[in-house]
C-alpha cells in the first residue's frame, strides 16, 4: 500500500481519504473487524486516478503564442462541446485568447486564458455547497451534481475563468457533461489526464508547431515542465493574490 | 335475473380493467449488450444508486474504471430511430423514458449528460467481456455496506 504523501508546503499530512481506505482494504481483499463483521473492498482492483502525489499544471510561453492563432480555443470547444453564443456576457469561458499591449513600451503579447487551477482556489473557498472543489492532484473542478448555480465562484475568481450555462444544452460530449443552471470552467481535460493523456489545447498547440503550451506534473522534479520552471523565469497571473496558480506563464 | 346481470356487468368491468392495465404497462426496449448479471429486477430498483455511488468516485477521485456509468447505460440501451441513429430522451421510445413516464419520475440526468451514445461506443461495448460472478458479488457487497 502506498502511504499518503506529505504536503511539503504546510507540513500537513494529506488526509487518508475514503478511497485510500478502501484501497488498503483491497490489498488484503477483506478485513475482519469483529467476529461476523467483515469489511469488503469495493469492486476488486480500485483505480483512483487522482494521485495526491501529483500536481498537474501548465507552462505557457507567451513568446511562442501567436496573436492570430486560435487553435487551443477551437480544440477545447470541440473536445468539450461548448460553443460561443455570440453574447460576450454569457459566453462560456473555458478558454479564451487575450491580447495585451504594454502602455509604455508598446510590446504586444497574446496568451490563452483559462482556469488557473490555483493551489488556494477562491472559488472553492466561497462555494456554499461544496460543488467547487480541488482534486488531490490539483485540478479544480465543478461537481455539477451538487452545483446550485449561485455563481458565487464566478464572482470570486480573479481570472474570470468560470461561466454559467444560461440555456438548455443538447448533444453534450459524454466526457464533458454540461447543462443549464450550473457553472463550468476548464477541467484541464481531466478525462484525458486520468487516462494518461494531455489536455486538448496543449495537443493542438503543438500540432500547429507553435508549441507554446507545456503540460505536466509540477511535483515531479524530473518532468519537463518542472525542469523548465526551475531553469527559466516564469510567473503566475496575479501572483499578488497568493493563490499559486498551476498555470504559469513565461516571457510575459 | 337482476343478480345475473349484475354479475355479468362486474365480470365485464374486471376484464376491461385488466386489459387496460396490460396496455398501459411500459413497452421496454431491448438492450444491445449482454444482460445485467444482477438481473433486471435488481437493476430496476437500484440503477440510480449504482450510478450515484459511481459518479462521486469518478468526479472527485478520477476513478474511470467504474462498473456502472451513465455513458454505458445510454450506449447499451440505445434505441435506434427511423434514420438508424440513436434517439435522444426528447423523443418517444427512449429506453429511460419508457419506465420513467410510467412511474411519473422526472429524470434529471440528461440536463447535463447526453442521452445518446457517442459514435462507435456501442461497438466498443460489445467487445467488453461481461463481469465475473466474483466481481459482481464483491461489488454488491460493497454497495450494501
Amino acid at each position: 500500500m502506498k502511504l499518503p504523501a506529505l504536503n511539503n508546503k504546510s507540513e500537513r499530512p494529506a488526509e487518508l481519504n475514503r478511497r485510500e481506505f478502501f484501497k488498503s482494504g483491497a490489498a488484503v481483499a477483506s478485513v475482519t473487524l469483529a467476529p461476523g463483521v467483515t469489511l469488503m473492498a469495493f469492486g476488486g482492483e480500485a483505480s483512483a486516478n487522482a494521485d495526491p502525489g501529483k500536481r498537474w499544471g501548465m507552462l505557457i510561453d507567451v513568446n511562442k503564442c501567436s496573436a492570430d492563432c486560435n487553435a487551443c480555443v477551437t480544440a477545447c470547444s470541440e473536445e468539450n462541446g461548448w460553443k460561443l453564443d455570440g453574447n460576450p456576457e454569457t459566453d462560456p469561458q473555458w478558454i479564451r485568447k487575450i491580447d495585451l499591449k504594454h502602455k509604455e513600451t508598446g510590446r504586444e503579447a497574446s496568451l490563452p486564458m483559462m482556469c488557473q487551477h490555483c493551489e488556494e482556489p477562491p472559488c472553492v473557498d466561497v462555494c456554499p455547497t461544496g460543488a467547487s472543489f480541488k482534486r488531490v492532484d490539483g485540478i479544480v473542478l465543478v461537481d455539477k451534481h451538487i452545483c446550485i448555480g449561485c455563481r458565487y465562484c464566478m464572482m470570486a475568481c480573479p481570472f474570470k475563468a468560470r461561466s454559467f450555462v444560461h440555456e438548455a444544452v443538447e448533444d453534450q460530449k459524454s466526457n464533458a457533461p454540461r447543462g443549464k443552471g450550473t457553472v463550468e470552467s476548464c477541467t484541464l481535460c481531466v478525462h484525458r489526464v486520468d487516462k494518461g493523456g494531455t489536455p486538448a489545447c496543449v495537443e493542438s498547440c503543438s500540432a500547429t508547431g507553435n508549441g507554446a503550451m507545456m503540460f505536466g506534473d509540477l511535483n515531479d522534479p524530473n518532468s519537463e515542465i518542472a525542469q523548465a520552471l526551475k531553469n527559466y523565469p516564469s510567473m503566475g497571473l496575479r501572483d499578488d493574490l497568493r493563490v499559486n496558480p498551476g498555470i504559469r506563464y513565461t516571457n510575459l | 335475473m337482476m343478480r345475473l346481470v349484475a354479475t355479468l356487468l362486474v365480470l365485464i368491468g374486471l376484464s376491461t380493467g385488466a386489459a387496460m392495465a396490460e396496455s398501459t404497462y411500459p413497452d421496454i426496449p431491448k438492450a444491445v449488450g449482454a444482460p445485467h448479471p444482477e438481473g433486471n429486477d435488481y437493476m430496476r430498483i437500484n440503477h440510480m444508486r449504482l450510478m450515484r455511488h459511481d459518479r462521486d468516485l469518478t468526479v472527485h477521485e478520477g476513478d474511470r474504471s467504474i462498473k456502472y456509468s451513465i455513458k454505458e447505460c445510454v450506449a447499451c440501451h440505445a434505441v435506434m430511430g427511423p434514420d438508424a441513429l440513436p434517439i435522444s430522451v426528447q423523443e418517444d421510445g427512449h429506453f429511460c423514458r419508457a419506465c420513467h413516464e410510467y412511474a411519473a419520475v422526472k429524470i434529471d440526468c440528461f440536463q447535463c449528460h447526453n442521452s445518446k451514445p457517442e459514435d462507435g461506443f456501442i461497438d466498443l461495448l460489445k467487445q467488453t467481456p461481461p463481469a465475473t460472478d466474483d466481481e459482481i458479488q464483491a461489488y454488491l457487497d460493497g454497495m450494501s455496506q
